[in-house]
C-alpha cells in the first residue's frame, strides 16, 4: 500500500489561556492519500481549524503548541521541522484557503502583487514570467479580465471574486494538498456553488488532495470520499463518505445526520434534536466527551473516553456502546421534551 | 397592485403593498444624493394569523431591509405596510407604540442584539417598562415564566449575555421577542449563526412557540432547507423584489422561476449517493444602485431571452405566482 500523502498522528495541540492549558486537540489521527479529498466535519470549538493551523504550523503563538504525536507529509514530520524549512512547504506543497477572504488578502496591496509575491517566493522565475503566470492562474479560476484584476485591490471584488483570488493564491504553486477551512461558509449558497465545483475542476485537473473543513454534512456528501468527523477535540468516527452517512455508527454523527432540516422532510415536522451543548475546554467530561448528551450512555462512558475501535473496513468509531447504536432505529430518539408551558396572560 | 398572496376567508394580520425602500447613496465631495440603492423596490404580500411566511434571498437582496421596513425600524418610501387594518407604515413615533407590543424582531446575532452590560433579568423586564406594563414583582414573575418557556434555568435572570452559549443566548432573544404577546415576530436569520445541532432546538422552539400563542412569522434566511422546513408559504426575492411565491411543498417541487430553480440546485444534499445534476449561476448578484435593464435576473440567466434584457416582467395572479417571460402571463 502506497504511504498516505499526508498522515496525522496522536496530534496533541494545547493553547495556554488565562484559565489554564486547554487542549483543543486531543490525540487524533488520520490520513489522507495523493488526490483524495477528506472532510474533517465538526461543530464550533471541536478542533478542525486548530488541525488545520498545526498541520501549516500557524498556530496563535504565542499560546498554541502542538504537544504530541506527528504530523508527516510526503515523509517527512512537520512538528520538528524548522521554520525555514516549513516556509517553504507553505504555500508551494500545501497550499490554503480560508473562510473570510478579506482577512487572508492584503487590503493595501493589489491583487497582482499578492499573486506575485507567492511565485517570486517559491519558483526561481523572472518578475514578467510570475505576471504571466499569475495572469494565467485567475483566468483558471474563472476570473473575467484577469490582466485587468491584476491592478485592482481586494476591496473592489465581490466575495465569490476574491475567494476566487484566494484560491488562485493557493494553488499557483500546485500544491500536493489544499486544506480549505470553512471556504464557502461566508459566501452565498449560488456563489458556494461555483466555488465548489471550481475546487473540484481543479483537483482533478492538478491532482491535489483536499482536506476539505466545514460544519455543512451536504457540502461533505458532496465533495469528500472520507470523513472525519470531530467532537470536542477528538475524533468521533471516520470512515468513507459512505460509512459515515449510510452506516453512522457514533451516536454523535448519527445525532448530527438526523437533525438536519432537509428539503425533503415534512414541513413544521420536529426535528430530531442533540439536547444540551458542546463542553467548555476546560471543563471536558472524565469519560467520553459526548455522555452528556448521548442517548446511549451507559456508566461506564462516565469513567474513560473511548478508544476508536475498528466497526468496519476503513471504519472507525469512539463509542463503547456502538453496537447498540448500529442495532438502533435511525430516528428513533431525541425528540426533546416539550417545555411546559406557564400561561403568559 | 393587488395581493401577491393572497389566501381567502379570514383577513391578513399583515398585508404589505408595493413597499418600497430606497436609501439615498451620497456622492462626490459634496456628498450629494445622485442615485438610490432601491433595497426593496415594489414588494406586496400577505401573512395570516399563526402563518409562516418564509423569505429567502441572497445577500443584498433587500430581504433584511423588509422586514426592518415591517418592524418600522426604517420608514419606508412608498407603498402601505397594513397590520390589523392600520396602515403603520407613515405613524410617527407616539402612535406606534402600541404597534411596537404586537410586531417584535428576533436577529441573527443575539451577541450583538442584547445589551451586554444588562443581565438577562433585565433584558427581559425591560420590554414592560418601556411598555409601562406591571409593577416590580409581577414583572418579575413574568421574567421567570419567560425563562422557562424558552427552556433557560431560572437561575440565568443575573446572569450576563456573554455567560452563555451561542444558542442560549438565542433563546434569551426569543424571551425577550415573546415577552409582550406579540402578533407576529420578523425572524431574521434566527439560526444561521448557530451550530448544526443548535440549530434544530431553536427550530423546534420557534414552532412550539408558534402553536402555543398563535403566532405568525415573516422567517427571513438565505438557507432554503431550514426555510421550507419552517414555512408555510415561501417568498423567493431577488434584487429587491418578488420574484416567485408560493406554498413551500410547491416551490421546492416545481418551482417555476430559473433563479428559484438555481436556488434549490444549489443547496448541497446531504446524501453522498445523490450527485446533483448542478444547475451552477455565473457571477454575482448585480448591485441594487445600479441594477440591470429589464428583469434584474438576465445578467445570470441560463433561459434568459431578448425580451429580458429590456422589458421587466410583471408577477402573475396565479397560486404560484412567479415574475418570469417564460410564463406569458408574467409579460405585460
Amino acid at each position: 500500500m502506497p504511504e498516505p500523502l499526508l498522515s496525522v498522528r496522536n496530534l496533541i495541540t494545547e493553547f495556554d489561556t488565562d484559565e489554564g492549558r486547554v487542549r483543543a486537540v486531543d490525540d487524533i489521527s488520520f490520513s489522507i492519500d495523493a488526490g483524495q479529498t477528506l472532510g474533517i466535519v465538526g461543530e464550533s470549538g471541536c478542533g478542525k481549524s486548530v488541525t488545520a493551523q498545526s498541520i501549516m504550523r500557524l498556530l496563535p503563538q504565542p499560546m498554541g503548541q502542538i504537544n504530541g504525536g506527528q504530523i508527516v507529509f510526503q515523509g517527512r514530520d512537520l512538528v520538528t521541522l524548522s521554520l525555514d524549512h516549513m516556509q517553504k512547504i507553505r504555500g508551494a506543497r500545501i497550499g490554503m484557503v480560508f473562510q473570510e477572504p478579506m482577512t487572508a488578502l492584503n487590503p493595501v496591496h493589489t491583487i497582482g502583487r499578492q499573486l506575485t509575491e507567492v511565485i517570486l517566493l517559491h519558483k526561481k522565475v523572472s518578475k514578467d514570467q510570475a505576471i504571466r503566470e499569475a495572469v494565467h492562474m485567475l483566468d483558471r479560476v474563472g476570473i473575467p479580465a484577469p490582466d485587468i484584476r491584476m491592478t485592482e485591490y481586494p476591496h473592489q471584488l465581490s466575495g465569490g471574486m476574491r475567494q476566487r483570488v484566494v484560491i488562485a493564491m493557493a494553488l499557483v504553486c500546485q500544491p500536493a494538498l489544499l486544506i480549505a477551512d470553512e471556504p464557502t461558509t461566508a459566501l452565498d449558497v449560488t456563489i458556494q456553488a461555483q466555488i465548489l465545483e471550481l475546487i473540484k475542476e481543479l483537483q482533478s485537473e492538478m491532482g491535489m488532495a483536499v482536506m476539505l473543513i466545514t460544519h455543512d454534512l451536504g457540502v461533505i456528501a458532496e465533495t469528500s470520499s472520507s470523513v472525519v468527523v470531530m467532537y470536542a477535540g477528538k475524533v468521533a468516527e471516520s470512515g468513507s463518505v459512505y460509512d459515515i452517512f449510510d452506516r453512522p455508527t457514533h451516536p454523535y454523527t448519527r445525532g448530527l445526520l438526523e437533525s438536519i432540516p432537509r428539503l425533503d422532510t415534512p414541513q413544521k415536522a420536529r426535528l430530531q434534536i442533540i439536547p444540551g451543548m458542546v463542553p467548555g475546554l476546560l471543563d471536558l467530561p472524565r469519560g467520553c466527551r459526548f455522555e452528556n448528551r448521548c442517548r446511549f450512555r451507559q456508566d461506564h462512558c462516565t469513567t474513560a473516553h473511548p478508544p476508536t475501535e475498528m466497526v468496519g473496513e476503513g471504519h472507525g468509531a469512539a463509542c463503547y456502546e456502538w453496537r447498540t447504536v448500529v442495532q438502533s432505529e435511525v430516528g428513533s430518539g431525541g425528540d426533546s421534551s416539550r417545555f411546559k408551558l406557564s400561561a403568559i396572560a | 397592485m393587488t395581493s401577491v398572496l393572497d389566501t381567502s376567508a379570514i383577513s391578513p394580520l399583515l398585508q404589505v403593498r408595493d413597499l418600497k425602500m430606497h436609501f439615498p447613496v451620497k456622492e462626490g465631495v459634496f456628498m450629494r444624493t445622485g442615485k438610490y440603492n432601491k433595497a426593496v423596490d415594489g414588494v406586496s404580500f400577505d401573512i395570516m394569523p399563526g402563518e409562516t411566511l418564509g423569505l429567502v434571498g441572497e445577500s443584498g437582496c433587500g430581504k433584511s431591509t423588509l422586514g426592518r421596513c415591517i418592524a418600522r425600524l426604517y420608514q419606508p418610501t412608498a407603498g402601505e405596510v397594513v397590520f390589523d387594518g392600520t396602515d403603520i407604515s407613515r405613524l410617527g413615533r407616539k402612535a406606534l407604540m402600541p404597534f411596537r407590543r404586537d410586531i417584535q424582531m428576533i436577529f441573527q446575532d443575539p451577541m450583538e442584539s442584547l445589551n451586554s452590560r444588562h443581565t438577562v433579568g433585565e433584558i427581559l423586564e425591560e420590554p414592560f417598562i418601556v411598555q409601562k406594563i406591571g409593577n416590580r414583582i409581577s414583572r418579575q414573575q413574568r421574567v421567570r415564566e419567560l425563562l422557562d418557556v424558552v427552556g433557560l434555568p431560572a437561575r440565568s435572570i443575573t446572569r450576563y449575555p456573554f455567560e452563555f452559549s451561542g444558542g442560549q443566548r438565542q433563546r434569551i432573544g426569543i424571551a425577550r421577542s415573546i415577552a409582550l404577546n406579540p402578533r407576529l415576530i420578523i425572524c431574521d436569520e434566527p439560526v444561521s449563526a448557530l451550530d448544526v445541532s443548535i440549530q434544530s432546538q431553536i427550530l423546534n422552539l420557534l414552532v412550539d412557540l408558534q402553536k402555543e400563542f398563535h403566532l405568525s412569522y415573516l422567517f427571513i434566511a438565505h438557507d432554503l432547507a431550514v426555510v421550507k422546513h419552517i414555512s408555510d408559504r415561501i417568498a423567493i426575492m431577488y434584487l429587491g423584489k418578488i420574484v416567485e411565491a408560493g406554498q413551500g411543498e410547491s416551490i421546492y417541487r416545481t418551482a417555476r422561476h430559473p433563479y428559484t430553480q438555481s436556488l434549490i440546485s444549489a443547496i448541497p444534499v446531504p446524501d453522498p449517493h445523490r450527485k446533483s445534476q448542478r444547475q451552477v449561476l455565473t457571477g454575482d448578484v448585480p448591485s441594487p444602485i445600479n441594477p440591470p435593464s429589464g428583469c434584474t435576473f438576465h445578467t445570470r440567466c441560463p433561459k434568459v431571452m431578448d425580451i429580458c434584457r429590456t422589458v421587466p416582467p410583471v408577477l402573475t395572479a396565479d397560486s404560484q405566482p412567479v415574475s418570469c417571460h417564460l410564463y406569458p402571463d408574467s409579460t405585460p
